[in-house]
């Protein structure tokens, strides 16, 4: 089970709603949260357990070799991203293009472009209590998250893979994103019911029902804004299962890096509210 | 020398680009024949990523030695660039070919 917590806008509350709902359901099964937002992971502040595995993430580069190679072009030819181009009497590779297709490489009548592995970042497992906690860091500089996302997933599937699973994903609805909803049963969007939140909450859905992901809106700073987003999701027909209050002690846990799932009644009563629904779903 | 110009238009009333990789045009002067050449580069428009590297392979293509242009090429671009021994000039977005021309001949962009 693959539940990912997603939104339009950014600041809307994904990592508080993925990092409180997994501490919640950890108390009551065994449970996986995921940081894919590698760019710039923050579920760590709140969640601390014991490192018990890091590894280094690599992703395929060609790199040219002059000795066989008869300078054809080939190779720029079948790159659709620009990333291998003949200059002068030689081929130039630009990594941070490079989609590790291995066109060129593979194609390449004289072997002249063998793929080498290229550092992008790192992955750490931390475990407390019933919760497995995955956090993976893409280098400063690193232009592509997808690589990283889809190894940091693929990590969680090999090595955890039947227990319940939240992913903290990227905000926007770019490649990041998109990879990261990716093979999810559930995607919760957390909205934010201001105008700026209520725009971008509209293309995070098209986006998510384009490519047919069921969806289910958590409303978090209830009280703020207007009720734009919950007459939109009436009409529309998309379950708003949570909605989480605006409350300024709330907000000062969060401040300080503190899990509140368990220091509020409400907290409790929301996130039991979104528990019930993804247990509704896997039956 | 042969010199390439990133432009909004052609001929050499056309407006510098200060784009490098999105230039619309690319203006080329052959100093020895007096040639002139208009390259229309609008294709870059439909590429999401890497229009540096391949605006600036066509200028190596074109063998260059002097790029005149605008706010300046980017990191993959300048690879290409210093890669093929082209001397790049920025500084010239506004101007129009001509006034880049006689600005860079007086020295007066370097």
């Amino acid at each position: 089970m693959k539940i990912s917590i997603a939104s339009g806008k950014g600041g809307t509350g994904k990592t508080f709603i993925a990092t409180n709902l997994a501490s919640y359901i950890a108390e009551r099964e065994n449970t996986v949260l995921v940081d894919m937002d590698v760019e710039e992971p923050n579920s760590g502040i709140f969640i601390k357990g014991d490192n018990i595995h890091s590894e280094d993430k690599f992703k395929m580069i060609p790199e040219w070799e002059s000795k066989n190679c008869t300078l054809c072009g080939l190779c720029q030819d079948v790159c659709n991203f620009h990333a291998v181009l003949k200059v002068k009497d030689g081929i130039m590779v630009f990594p941070e293009l490079c989609h590790s297709c291995y066109a060129c490489s593979e194609l390449c009548p004289h072997s002249s472009l063998p793929m080498k592995p290229v550092k992008i970042g790192t992955l750490d497992h931390y475990r407390k209590g019933k919760l497995d906690f995955i956090e993976s860091k893409l280098n400063v500089g690193e232009e592509q998250a997808v690589p990283l996302i889809s190894q940091t997933d693929a990590y969680a599937d090999y090595h955890l893979k039947n227990k319940i699973r939240i992913c903290d994903c990227p905000p926007g609805t770019a490649c990041p994103a998109i990879e990261s909803v990716k093979d999810s049963d559930l995607v919760i969007l957390a909205a934010e019911p201001t105008p700026f939140g209520f725009h971008d909450l509209k293309l995070i859905i098209k986006a998510m029902q384009k490519i047919g992901k069921r969806i289910a809106v958590v409303i978090n700073k209830a009280g703020i804004g207007n009720d734009d987003t919950e007459i939109f999701c009436r009409e529309n027909k998309i379950p708003v299962i949570a909605k989480i209050p605006h409350y300024r002690k709330l907000a000062v846990c969060y401040s300080k890096g503190e899990l509140v799932y368990d220091r509020f009644g409400f907290m409790q009563t929301e996130m039991g509210k979104i528990y019930s629904h993804i247990k509704e779903i896997a039956k | 020398m042969k010199i390439a110009f990133t432009t909004k238009g052609k001929g050499w009333d056309a407006e510098i680009d200060p784009r490098f990789g999105r230039t619309e045009y690319i203006f080329v002067y052959d100093e020895e024949s007096g040639n002139i050449e208009d390259i229309d580069n609008s294709g870059v428009s439909e590429h999401a990523h890497g229009a540096g590297p391949m605006t600036a392979q066509i200028i190596t293509e074109k063998n260059i030695d002097i790029l005149i242009t605008g706010n300046g090429p980017g990191g993959n671009a300048e690879r290409v660039i210093s890669a093929a021994g082209i001397k790049t000039i920025a500084g010239a977005g506004g101007m129009t070919v001509k006034q880049a021309y006689d600005a860079y001949k007086n020295k007066k962009l370097n």
